[in-house]
């Protein structure tokens, strides 16, 4: 199998939720010439809430039947982009390292693993795997002029130790490939902080505090978009924050795109791809900002262009007049 | 305030959390630095510093009825800034599990949002977002949840009416029987590889919990 070839695992949101993710997602990893088995048949990772209340050995235990299930189609390594799903997936393999912890899991599944299995992030496969040089060659519509913020919640690099990938504290994987995209990336402080996570829905106080505060720090920044890695940290930000606004009387409407979703259009791979009609805060005003500042940016280019070329012309001008009067001076 | 004597310690609550988390608690020296990136510490009643304090001394009742153990949104902010490498989110899930098994309560909001997610899991084999909301509004008696996300979901087809149910969803259901009837149980599986004479595997355990 070669490393561009992996298994799949879209995740429970991938179906509802985060529709757009999952679509741009497959779209992207196409055009870069990364291939996707879908895991068949698979079932929740066993995701926050099972690890939450239950058990690691059941939560590792329905991690495990997705890994069968890829080996069920010759697949060893799997990836997700989903960073909630990464986590258990991740800590399942870490755990069942253990060989009593790996038996309590096959005593769950009665299906014991074969192979040596590894799991990583759509992100993480796209900027160590695919790499940026070769994403930027794939850029047909560059998002010039584009500022955003870049977010990557809290549970993509986390804890460092287990996720070996980027930066724990300050990654910047995220930075890099927007940059090669085109856009203006812009440092954002809160990069790493927590949004409430799934909090929303049972305490409705925490959500407008944690992903308030990135609302208004992207705002102050004057960002067009808060980009996103995360079904949770897109949906507090996005479907939520008009309950947001509503808690902490602000007036935000700063849209909340998934990178993918950012990388399908750079590529160009139309409006299905893209996902943006998903998005409950239209990408729309935030383009439109983007093209009055390419434009600019443009023009100040051209203007620049043309100064330098004067600048060059009369120097060159000069300097032929001095070529000119040099012999005429040495005539006398 | 709680205050913390050391009398009441409870060696076997200490030792229990020390085993199901892997971590060694008396590292704690109390420098803070977990509560101060901790994002949920206005929701607490103890912030995570002090609940691992209260561990430290032994003091179970009180730790397994803190508010702290189900308001953690397990950021791992705190196992990250550990200046002694304690995955402290990991400590707080020990006790939430261990909560669990006590058949403590917990923040009842949280805790029904949590038990529906597992049951939508148990049944479909995926999590069903429309159907355990459901649930959650019908077992919490709040109606009104997230009622306002609805018009800007359902045109968008962000919401799956339907479950989407996969064909090893008996599978699955198996998996959470056997769990609910101990097959996972440490000394259930301890004593059958004995008995399988996997003497290999039980030597190879270290007793100290999951690596
Ligand atoms: S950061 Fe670590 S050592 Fe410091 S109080 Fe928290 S758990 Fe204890
Ligand atoms: S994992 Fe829990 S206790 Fe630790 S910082 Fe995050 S919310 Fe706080």
């Amino acid at each position: 199998m070669s490393s561009q070839h992996f298994g799949y695992f879209p995740g429970c949101s991938g179906l509802g939720t985060s529709l757009e993710y999952e679509r741009s997602t497959r779209a992207v990893c196409g055009a870069l010439g990364v291939a996707l088995t879908e895991v068949p048949d698979w079932n929740c990772c066993g995701s926050s809430p099972v690890a939450h209340t239950a058990d690691h050995a059941l939560s590792s235990a329905l991690a495990s039947r997705i890994f069968a299930q890829a080996e069920s189609v010759g697949i060893a390594d799997i990836i997700t982009p989903c960073p909630s799903c990464l986590k258990n997936l991740h800590n399942a393999l870490r755990r069942m390292e253990d060989p009593l912890f790996r038996a309590r899991v096959e005593a769950l599944t009665q299906r014991p693993l074969r192979r040596a299995h590894t799991t990583k992030s759509v992100l993480q496969v796209l900027v160590e795997d695919v790499g940026c040089s070769r994403i930027r060659d794939a850029v047909r519509r560059p998002l010039k002029g584009l500022r955003v913020a870049p977010y990557y919640g809290c549970l993509l690099t986390r804890p460092g130790d287990s996720m070996k990938f980027d930066n724990p504290e300050n990654p910047v994987s995220l930075d890099r490939l927007l940059e090669s995209l085109g856009a203006e990336v812009l440092p954002f402080p809160l990069k790493v902080e927590c949004c409430g996570a799934a909090f929303g829905v049972p305490a409705r106080d925490v959500v407008p505090r944690l992903s308030g505060k990135l609302l208004d720090l992207a705002a102050e920044l004057d960002a067009d978009a808060v980009v996103v890695a995360c079904p949770l940290c897109q949906m507090n930000l996005d479907l939520r924050q008009d309950q947001i606004n509503a808690a902490n009387g602000t007036r935000h409407s700063i849209p909340v795109p998934y990178f993918t979703q950012l990388m399908a259009y750079a590529f160009g791979l139309g409006d299905e791809a893209e996902g943006f009609a998903k998005l409950a805060v239209s990408m729309a005003p935030a383009f439109a900002r983007m093209e009055g500042r390419a434009a600019a940016i443009e023009r100040q280019e051209r203007e620049a262009a043309a100064r330098e070329a004067k600048k060059a012309g009369s120097a060159a001008e000069k300097k032929s007049a001095k070529a000119a009067s040099a012999p005429a001076g040495g005539g006398l | 305030m709680e205050t913390i004597g050391l009398h009441e310690a409870d060696e076997d609550f200490i030792r229990e959390v020390e085993e199901r988390s892997g971590q060694a608690l008396s590292r704690c020296y109390q420098c803070g630095n977990c509560t101060a990136g901790c994002p949920m510490s206005f929701t607490y009643d103890y912030p995570v510093s002090r609940l691992m304090r209260f561990i430290q001394a032994g003091r179970k009742d009180l730790v397994l009825s803190a508010r702290t153990i189900w308001m953690c949104a397990s950021c791992e902010t705190c196992s990250e800034r550990c200046p002694n490498k304690i995955d402290v989110a990991g400590v707080v899930e020990a006790c939430r599990h261990m909560a669990c098994r006590a058949g403590k309560d917990g923040v009842y909001a949280v805790k029904t949002f949590w038990d529906a997610f597992v049951l939508s899991v148990n049944q479909h084999g995926r999590a069903h977002e429309a159907g355990l909301l459901a649930m959650y509004m019908f077992r919490t008696g709040r109606f009104w949840t997230d009622v306002d996300l609805a018009p800007k979901m359902l045109p968008k087809g962000k919401i799956a009416i339907l479950p989407h149910r996969i064909q090893g969803r008996r599978e699955v259901a198996e998996i959470f029987r056997r769990f609910r009837e101990g097959a996972a149980d440490e000394e259930a599986v301890r004593s059958r590889l004995a008995a399988e004479r996997r003497d290999d595997v039980v030597a190879a355990y270290s007793g100290e919990g999951c690596p």
